[in-house]
């Protein structure tokens, strides 16, 4: 179980205008500015749940794993993970948790995947049979074949996420902090690996906090979200919840077989998308029978679906409304002060 | 934290294993780490051609080369670059992967750089083997038990100078250009442990102020313990001193460590 209370990251940064006379100024006068990360996030997340956490760039959400992976020292608040502190790094818990993230490598650059494989082996003190096991189930899933004898430096993107991958799972553990593990991989490899993580998350009943700029990912494997912005938890629950309470209406797209007028599209509802005979509306959940009913009857149309709507455009929203507000408390602040 | 060493050491061989390999696949850099660390020869010439023309301060030409040599034999298998390491690891955030691992990167670290130790000998050797042909042969210890003796003297030099070292690239967590320190540490090295001249040729109060610090430790001692002939108690004071240095570097550098990784940062990602 983690455990998150009133979590908080500040850091402090160091700030100076470019050009000598500046440098010169910092050595004497140092300006520091501080950089909220994360600001009082609190939650629970459950033994054996796949959680996603969704926010703009900047938002948080590494950071937010790196405190509870244990690399970073919160500033204030508290975390843990199955009891434990993370950044105590108690042995147990590392043994049980991996952290992978798409833009840092644990593998020897400079040796194949296969010599980072021995070597976590031996620190994570994993039985051989039960190693030379999940070796090979990695090995197949995620279809490494002969990558493991290259290597690191010489590998793709691709090819060394999915080295990396296995690197992080070979000591089984039982909850994965995945930050953008899907980073560089193609359509194909991106649902494997997807699927993996749902196999893996039943079978080793593991819990799952995932980042994904790929919504796709999120949604696919996700059944709670996280979303964070500007470091502060702004929804945390059911995805389907959060589309509800963010925008209850549907979506009704079809293929229009005849001539209909604009008029009579917008009595149905708002008109979303209109792209030659292609209409996507944007109606009220009540009025869906009789919008359907005069649809498919008087209207004809063709290729009729319901939807909800998709969670970018939700998120586009949420995150333009907060952009908005502080745009304009800035402003009032900046006018207060002149 | 049991359960973190009993990991470290059961996990030591692949430790060195992957060292061994590493040292491999970073042999030219090496190669020139090894030639860049040749200052002692440089000094043997300017001493030999000083003692040419009658022993200085009670040191002739022979006592010179068997001194140098033994500096170069010791220095070359007690070096390391672990604080340029930890320094920029910190600086990067690699030292997140590292610290995900349940093994503390002290041991880590430890075992990847005691594993070119074996590599270092190739090159060690034959400057040893010079050391005893050469006319230095008469200014080497010519006590066998106190020879057995410069094999844990060694080894604790080099627990000595890793711990320093390991202290100084710490310094990264607290700030940016710990490598300046690492420039004034290699001053303060080079003079204060015998790198550049015999201790006892220094002015009094400079080998005064050495004895207090742990650089004799990291050099000197096992070097004494090669090339002069110490009597039983002697020998037990020096590796006493360097057993006590070797507690005291250790301990600071997993203080100055723990207190630093909270101030991680972990860059990146
Ligand atoms: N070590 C650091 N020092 C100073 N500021 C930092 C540091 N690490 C992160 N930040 C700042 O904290 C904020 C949150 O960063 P974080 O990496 O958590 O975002 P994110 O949600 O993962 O974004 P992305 O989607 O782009 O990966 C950003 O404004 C970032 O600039
Ligand atoms: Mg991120």
């Amino acid at each position: 179980m983690i455990r998150a209370d009133e979590l908080t990251k500040h850091f402090k940064v160091h700030r100076r205008k470019p050009g000598f006379a500046a440098a010169l100024a910092s050595v004497f006068r140092r300006r520091y500015e501080v950089v909220r990360a994360v600001e009082n996030v609190s939650f629970r997340i459950e033994r054996g749940e796949r959680v996603g956490f969704l926010g703009p760039n900047g938002a948080g959400k590494t950071t937010t794993l790196k405190l509870l992976a244990g690399l970073l020292h919160p500033t204030s608040g508290a975390v843990t993970v199955d009891g434990y502190v993370p950044s105590k790094r108690p042995p147990e818990l590392l043994g049980s948790i991996t952290l992978v993230m798409g833009q840092k490598s644990q593998l020897i650059w400079d040796l194949p995947p296969s010599e980072t494989y021995a070597m976590n082996r031996a620190i994570f003190d994993v039985p051989k049979a039960e190693f030379d096991a999940t070796l090979a189930e990695l090995t197949e899933l995620l279809e490494l074949g002969k990558l493991v004898d290259k290597p690191t430096r010489q590998l793709s993107l691709g090819e060394r996420m999915k080295c990396e991958l296995a690197a992080a799972l070979l000591h089984r553990p039982k909850t994965l902090f995945l930050d953008e593990p899907t980073i560089g991989l193609d359509v194909a490899m991106q649902l494997a690996i997807r699927d993996f993580v749902r196999r893996y998350n039943q079978r080793h009943e593991a819990t799952v906090l995932l980042t994904s700029h790929y919504m796709d990912d999120v949604v696919a494997l996700c059944p709670r979200i996280l979303v964070i912005d500007e470091g502060k938890l702004v929804h945390d629950g059911d995805l389907r919840q959060l589309v509800k309470t963010m925008d209850p209406d549907k979506r009704v797209s079809f293929t229009l077989t005849s001539e209909v007028g604009a008029d009579e599209l917008e009595r149905l509802g708002a008109v979303i998308l209109r792209e030659g005979t292609r209409v996507t509306l944007r109606v009220v959940e009540r009025e869906i029978p009789a919008v359907v009913g005069r649809l498919l009857g008087p209207l004809h149309v063709a290729d009729l679906a319901i939807e909800d709507p998709p969670l970018e455009e939700i998120l586009r929203a949420m995150f333009g409304k907060a952009r908005e507000e502080r745009a304009a408390s800035e402003a009032a602040e900046a006018g207060g002060a002149t | 934290m049991r359960s973190g060493t009993s990991r470290a050491l059961r996990a030591l061989p692949t430790l060195f294993r992957v060292g061994v390999a590493e040292t491999v696949a970073y042999r030219a850099e090496f190669l020139v780490w090894l030639l860049t660390s040749t200052l002692p020869l440089v000094m043997l010439g300017l001493w030999t051609s000083v003692a040419g023309e009658g022993p200085f301060r009670g040191y002739a030409s022979p006592d010179f080369v068997a001194y140098y040599l033994a500096t170069l034999v010791v220095r070359n298998l007690t070096g390391s670059w672990v604080s340029w390491q930890v320094s920029e690891e910190v600086r990067t955030g690699a030292l997140a992967m590292r610290l995900l691992r349940p093994v503390h990167p002290f041991v880590a670290l430890g075992a990847s750089h005691l594993a070119a130790v074996p590599f270092r000998t190739i090159v060690a050797l034959p400057i040893a083997l010079v050391l005893l042909a050469s006319s230095g042969a008469s200014a080497l210890s010519g006590d066998p038990g106190q020879l057995l003796c410069v094999l844990p003297s060694v080894a604790l030099a080099w627990l000595v100078t890793f711990a320093t070292l390991f202290t100084i690239g710490s310094l990264a967590f607290f700030i940016t250009k710990s490598m300046a320190i690492a420039n004034l540490y290699f001053g303060l090295f080079s003079l204060l442990s015998g790198y550049l001249l015999p201790l006892p040729l220094l002015p009094r109060w400079v080998a005064t102020v050495a004895e207090l610090t742990p650089f004799p430790a990291m050099l000197t001692t096992p070097v004494e313990l090669l090339t002069r002939t110490l009597s039983g108690a002697d020998l037990a004071r020096l590796l006493g001193v360097q057993l006590g240095w070797a507690a005291a570097t250790v301990l600071v550098a997993l203080t100055v460590w723990r207190l630093g990784v909270r101030r991680f940062e972990a860059v990146g990602g």
